[in-house]
């Protein structure tokens, strides 16, 4: 299929970017990537426990040279904290990906637009590939595109909550607002939710709950590659148009004893 | 600020008392001589797992052995951990 993915210089072959928070074990999560298909996995940047006996790093569970591991700036409240966070994240030395987060609201999780627009600026300058988590906004969206993001990632509803898209309008109204990737992230909660958002045509979903929390995360997962792909090759397809009264399947004429 | 190996003989430096710094938040305790890798080491951290920022910049990975902790330094050990 060469239906895939472009976000900044990487090309990739799933529409579907999963996290690696909240699963049970790391044994689990890696199981779920591979059912997933997902070719980049959000990390979030944390400072070791210095007194712990030896911890089993996450990165033993990850294969970079199969996926991009993208490092997050979770927990953020201010430009100035997600640009430090980023900077460490890349120092890692796997990539200049960023996952930039800006949270405006403990509650909500909403984005604080303001600051995650001059973190874009700043990080973009610096050569990172910059893909914003943001409100469902297609002002907002437009000015990342314009300061150097390299897609943009609308929230579909607030992040854990599974709510799946509350506003779809938003999510079209930002599809024709900016010219980069949209990808919806948080949100999603199940596989129909997820064919419903790729059938709107945005470019990828990224989601890490819905999975994680699932009853078997693996299975979930399965059921998630398959929804992102039915959802986008229906997107491809082209819908049959909406009517209000029923038309007949089979021919009306010949009908036998007509 | 970053001094080699070569100039601080390590052993003779470690003799002295020890000295105090920040990492991670927490006050600390360390021979003197002891570098960034020495501080790694201690405390049982794979150098190429972790990101290591001193005094609010980034350390490369390839001057952890030359870099040698000094009094009230401040180091933020950061590595990757399950997020969304």
């Amino acid at each position: 299929m060469n239906d895939r993915l472009t976000l900044g210089e990487r090309t990739f072959g799933s529409r579907l970017i999963i996290g690696t928070g909240k699963y049970d074990s790391p044994r689990t999560m890696a199981a779920a990537l591979e059912a997933s298909g997902a070719e980049i996995i959000t990390v979030a940047v944390r400072r070791v426990d210095l007194d712990a006996s030896k911890e089993e790093s996450l990165l033993h569970w990850l294969d970079p040279d199969r996926v991009l591991i993208l490092p997050n700036t979770a927990g953020c409240y201010t430009a100035e904290e997600a640009i430090r966070v980023a900077r460490l994240g890349r120092a890692a030395g796997l990539s200049d990906f960023v996952k930039l987060e800006v949270i405006g609201d403990e509650k909500t999780l909403y984005p604080d637009v303001l600051e995650l627009l001059a973190a874009t600026e700043t990080l973009a300058g610096e050569g990172f590939t910059v893909l914003p988590y943001t409100s469902d906004d297609p002002v907002i969206a437009k000015r990342l595109e314009d300061a150097g993001a390299a897609a943009v990632m609308p929230l579909a509803s607030p992040i854990g909550s599974g709510l799946g898209i509350v506003d779809p309008l938003g999510i079209r109204f930002i599809m024709e607002a900016v010219t980069v990737p949209v990808i919806v992230d948080a949100g999603v909660g199940t596989a129909s939710d997820a064919a419903a958002t790729m059938e709107l045509g945005v470019d990828g979903i990224l989601m890490n709950t819905a999975i994680a929390k699932a009853g078997d995360p693996v299975r979930m997962a399965e059921a998630m590659r398959l929804a992102v792909q039915a959802g986008r090759m229906a997107f491809e397809a082209g819908r049959m148009e909406k009517r209000a009264y029923a038309t007949p399947s089979s021919p009306v004429a010949g009908r036998v004893g007509g | 600020m970053k001094t080699t190996s070569d100039e601080i003989p390590a052993r003779a430096a470690e003799t002295g008392p020890a000295l105090e710094i920040r990492a991670n938040g927490e006050t600390r305790s360390v021979p003197p001589g002891t570098s960034v890798a020495g501080f790694l080491a201690r405390h049982d951290l794979d150098p190429d797992l972790v990101v290591v920022e001193r005094n609010g910049r980034i350390l490369r990975r390839q001057d952890f052995d030359g870099t040698t902790l000094e009094p009230g330094d401040e180091l933020e050990i950061v590595h990757f951990v399950g997020g969304g």
